[in-house]
């Protein structure tokens, strides 16, 4: 299989790695760039663990070629807490109890992520909206709303 | 959420320090961060990857399996059959002598079921795996299936599974598990109502968010570390032990830390065939389920169809209920036997019936083995024996929630399974349930206590 | 053609571990040198927050703050048997592991600090906070840190422990059924509204009252997390789930989350949730297994109130749109039979 040079900034580090040519963003981010923060859910599109950011948009990176990435900028939950301090999003999951077996909270945060980015005083129906691509088996979905919402708050509050 | 601690207050302790409290969960900051490790968060040099060739048949002999193209392929390292598994037909409940032994790791004479794995292909890359399982050739006979429980208890019916002769799971009790207490005849005799109703369900899928699998890396010693999302550490351990007839002590299992399990990690399947692959190939292997195989070849939760057939009186107590269960096991054992076991032991739900009958079966058909799933063996039961309950109630014009007041279990109560009932807390639920939803029920009943009977 | 509104109960009860028991747990704690304590198993936690609950467990016994507990598991190379996390058996049977071990550490470390004290180890207690004291003089008192210390360096003793909790097997008789199936049970009591459009078949889950009685909420935000989350199984279960949608049939089975269907969360119903605790006598602390029982009285819940809204009884899972219009045309004398 050829491989193929691919070149973007993760998380605001700049990589550059050869990849066989038809890698996922998944599995490039995976398995050759050291990032397993984004989960294979389904490998398919339809379960939203392996949610990246991609110069500032949402995207499934199990459906996305590493290599149209190329020169981007992505974002993932690894990322997230640089320099040690937890993003709101992040803490209100922990104080909020909003993440069971957690294999879907990386995927939810970016999804949550970028909603907040683009939207930062979210209604609860903006909520529902951007995460409605994740499934989450164990928590009922409700307790990471309220947990979204929470962190959509602190982040005004300490904006104001 | 909120705790009523008026309910049982003598009854708990409350100078505690840490119990009670709500801790935070000491794994959450590795969630949030992503550095939670599962177990394909592991790299290793050189990992393979096992692919499986499923059958594609609901039930066929296997004249004839020609793997040669398949190992030709680009990446492929080796091609598994059923002659490479040392002990290829087991059971995972003979650990506690539930047998017999039922299931093949890889089929070798017959497959029973659409999905039933038959070889299992190891290459460099999952594409070659995949690549290479599609030129694996295999002859079936189609044989005639059967999928309905009461037909494969015909007679007649196709043999699903040669080692359960009529298609039922053969308990020491016969064809199903009984459970018989009181006087089930006198009891409808006495009925001022009989109502007799049958309850299906279908198969579910526990659909944990990360999908079965496991990482298997030979240690050079004769070892193999096993990296692993079972649910159960030492029931993996001990079957693969059974299988690959190879001595505990070379087994060594890494989990713990889980996506969702919901029942659907119960079973021994991934590892023992991955552990096996890595010794003949000595070489890291992966073998994990695509979503696709997680919905349709993971077992799910059983089928069951169960008819329930209750006299009642016209002031509302229960004084007769009979229990006809059907478990759907698929193709397999699996767990299934132990789960109608169970049903037989939780009719007739939590309420207090001097006369039951109950007869559970455990039968086959040629479907995807069916297992544990959350709420094993009484999800089903509870659908059944609770709109049951609201169809007596309305028979004999009661109000559903005083209904089940009257007919509740209390302690010192006799069950059917002949343990005395201790610790009952139902009352205090209804009780609860009809304050917070505001269904107002007789003073009588919210003066009940599960602590005992009113005088 | 109407949105139709109905209510509907279910009164459940669940056993704890496996059924007929025979299904073992193990545990080890040991201190280190600075009065930490490990706690090893080989148990499984797949989401639910059982290292954390076992971390409670041992610390509450010990009598030390839930942080200076670390919980190893699941390699089988270093942890104790344990059957696995399955049948609402984790935090009952590997409870009592650790609760046993934890007390015969606990012993051993009292034993210590007596020698240090020059007291009898039976007047000495723990504070919770990380001090052993005389009762009734706290100024008497040395630090869990000194202590173990002492023990390592000084006295040669071992803070450890062993536990091993087993409920004996039962074996069913054979004709009369008599068993043992379980040493304690949950209890649950549900109420839901609903409402159904008698044109489309859909039903909107309004609301559902959860009550539930768990023996003891170790942890009652944890607790919370799987009463709720199961709570949103069973209302998926009750109306959506199957992978064989025209069982017995075996076409038309999903085979991903676009076809596998489940509540997402647009759906969701505005869950209420109670908790009552009666300890059980033979409990961790009291507990129960709480994981499973609470996904199961919503289903039958959901299936009266859809009767009451509508008058129809669909007596097979999942009720669906399709069996209900099904239902509701029957009734109507609309359709056919045969």
């Amino acid at each position: 299989m050829a491989r193929v040079p691919v070149q973007f900034t993760l998380n605001g580090e700049e990589r550059a790695e050869f990849i066989e040519s038809g890698t996922t963003l998944l599995h490039a981010l995976r398995d050759t760039m050291g990032d397993t923060s984004p989960k294979g859910g389904c490998q398919q599109g339809t379960c939203g663990a392996c949610s990246v950011i991609v110069d500032g948009e949402l995207r499934l990176s199990c459906l996305t070629l590493a290599q149209t990435c190329e020169g981007a900028a992505i974002e993932t939950t690894a990322g997230l807490a640089a320099g040690g301090v937890l993003h709101p999003l992040q803490r209100a999951i922990m104080d909020g109890f909003a993440a069971q077996c957690g294999f879907c909270t990386p995927g939810m945060i970016m999804a949550a992520k970028a909603l907040l980015d683009h939207t930062p005083n979210p209604t609860r129906e903006d909520v529902i909206e951007a995460i409605s691509g994740n499934v989450c088996r164990c928590t009922g979905y409700e307790p990471i709303i309220a947990a979204v919402l929470a962190a959509a708050r602190s982040n005004s509050q300490n904006a104001g | 959420m909120e705790i009523r601690k008026e309910y049982f207050a003598d009854e708990r302790q409350d100078d505690l320090h840490e119990i009670g409290q709500s801790r935070p969960r000491s794994d959450l900051p590795g969630h949030v961060t992503g550095k939670t490790n599962y177990f394909a968060d592991r790299t290793f040099p050189g990992l393979t990857h096992l692919k499986m060739v499923r059958s594609p048949h609901h039930h066929a002999n296997i004249r004839s399996i020609d793997t040669s193209e398949a190992e030709k392929h680009p990446g492929v390292i080796r091609v598994l059959t059923a002659k490479d598994v040392p002990h290829n037909v087991y059971t995972i409940l003979i650990l506690i002598q539930v047998g017999p032994e039922d299931e093949t790791v890889l089929a070798d004479r017959k497959v029973s079921w659409k999905g039933q794995a038959v070889v299992a292909v190891v290459a460099t890359s999952e594409r070659a795996a995949q690549e290479a399982a599609a030129k694996v050739r295999i002859d079936y006979e189609v044989l005639p299936a059967v999928f309905d429980m009461l037909e494969a208890l015909k007679p007649d019916a196709p043999e699903v599974n040669e080692h359960h002769p009529g298609n039922y799971y053969h308990y020491d009790s016969g064809d199903h598990r009984k459970v018989r207490f009181g006087d089930i005849d006198a009891g409808f005799a006495m009925a001022d109502h009989i109502l007799e109703q049958t309850y299906h369900s279908s198969p579910i899928e526990q659909a944990p968010a990360e999908t079965t699998g496991c990482i298997v890396t030979p240690d050079g010693n004769d070892r193999f570390t096993c990296y692993t999302n079972t649910q159960a550490m030492f029931f993996t351990l001990d079957n693969t032990s059974i299988i690959l007839q190879m001595p505990g002590h070379k087994l060594h299992m890494v989990g713990g830390t889980v996506g969702g399990g919901f029942g659907g990690k119960v079973d021994v399947i991934v590892e023992p065939i991955a552990i096996l692959a890595a010794k003949l190939t000595n070489r890291p292997v992966s073998f994990i389920y695509s979503r696709e195989e997680e919905m349709q070849i993971s077992s799910p939760r059983a089928a069951e169809t169960i008819i329930l057939r209750d006299g009642v009186m016209n002031d509302g107590r229960l004084v007769a209920r009979k229990v006809t269960g059907y478990t759907d096991a698929g193709a397999f054992s699996r767990h299934s036997p132990y789960g109608a076991q169970k049903g037989a032991a939780h009719y007739p739900g939590p309420y207090t019936v001097p006369n039951v009958w109950i007869d559970t079966y455990c039968v086959y058909t040629n479907r995807t083995p069916s297992s544990a799933m959350r709420g094993f063996g009484v999800t089903i039961a509870d659908f059944a024996l609770e709109v049951q309950m609201d169809k007596l109630a309305r028979l004999i014009g009661m109000d559903p929630l005083e209904f089940r007041f009257i007919n509740a279990y209390r302690d010192g109560d006799i069950k059917a399974h002949r343990q005395p009932t201790e610790g009952a807390a139902l009352i205090e639920c209804m009780q609860e349930a009809s304050r917070v939803a505001n269904w107002p029920v007789a003073e009588k009943y919210m003066a009940m206590s599960s602590r005992g009977r009113e005088a | 053609m109407a949105i139709r509104k109905g209510r509907g109960v279910a009164a459940i009860n669940y056993p704890t571990g496996m059924n007929l028991g025979g299904d073992p747990s193990q545990a080890l704690v040991h201190s280190t040198p600075t009065g930490n304590f490990m706690v090893s198993l080989s148990s499984v936690d797949l989401g639910q927050g059982l290292k954390q609950v076992m971390a409670q467990i041992c610390a509450e016994t010990i009598g030390v703050p839930t942080d200076l507990v670390t919980i190893d598991t699941a390699d089988t190379d270093t942890g104790p048997h344990c059957m696995g996390t399955f049948a609402s058996r984790g935090t009952h049977r590997i409870g009592n592991a650790v609760r046993q071990a934890a007390e015969e550490a606990r012993q051993v470390m009292l034993e210590v600090a007596a020698d240090e004290l020059e007291v009898n180890a039976s007047d000495l207690d723990t504070d919770g906070t990380g001090n052993i004291h005389v009762k009734g003089a706290p100024q008497k008192s040395i630090s869990i840190f000194d202590t173990a210390l002492a023990a390592h360096f000084k006295r040669g003793r071992s803070i450890s422990g062993r536990g091993m909790f087993l409920v004996p097997r039962s074996f069913p008789e054979t004709e009369t059924g008599a068993m043992k199936p379980a040493t304690c049970y949950a209890h649950a009591c549900v109420v839901a509204d609903v409402e159904v459009d008698d044109e489309t078949g859909e039903v909107t889950v309004v609301s559902v009252k959860n009550v539930y009685e768990v023996g003891r909420a170790l942890n009652p935000k944890m607790v919370e997390q799987q009463l709720v989350g199961g709570s949103w199984m069973g209302i998926s279960h009750a109306l959506y789930e199957t992978t064989e949608p025209y069982y017995p049939n075996r076409e038309h089975g999903g085979t991903d989350f676009n076809q596998y269907l489940m509540p997402g969360p647009g759906d969701l119903a505005a869950t209420e949730t109670i908790v009552i605790e009666r300890p059980a006598a033979d409990g961790p602390y009291g507990a129960k297994g709480v994981g499973e029982m609470c996904a199961n009285p919503q289903i039958p819940a959901l299936a009266n109130a859809i009767f009451d809204a509508v008058g129809v009884r669909i007596d097979s899972m999942p009720i669906t749109p399709e069996r209900i219009l099904r239902a509701l045309k029957a009734q109507a004398g609309e359709m056919r039979t045969g």
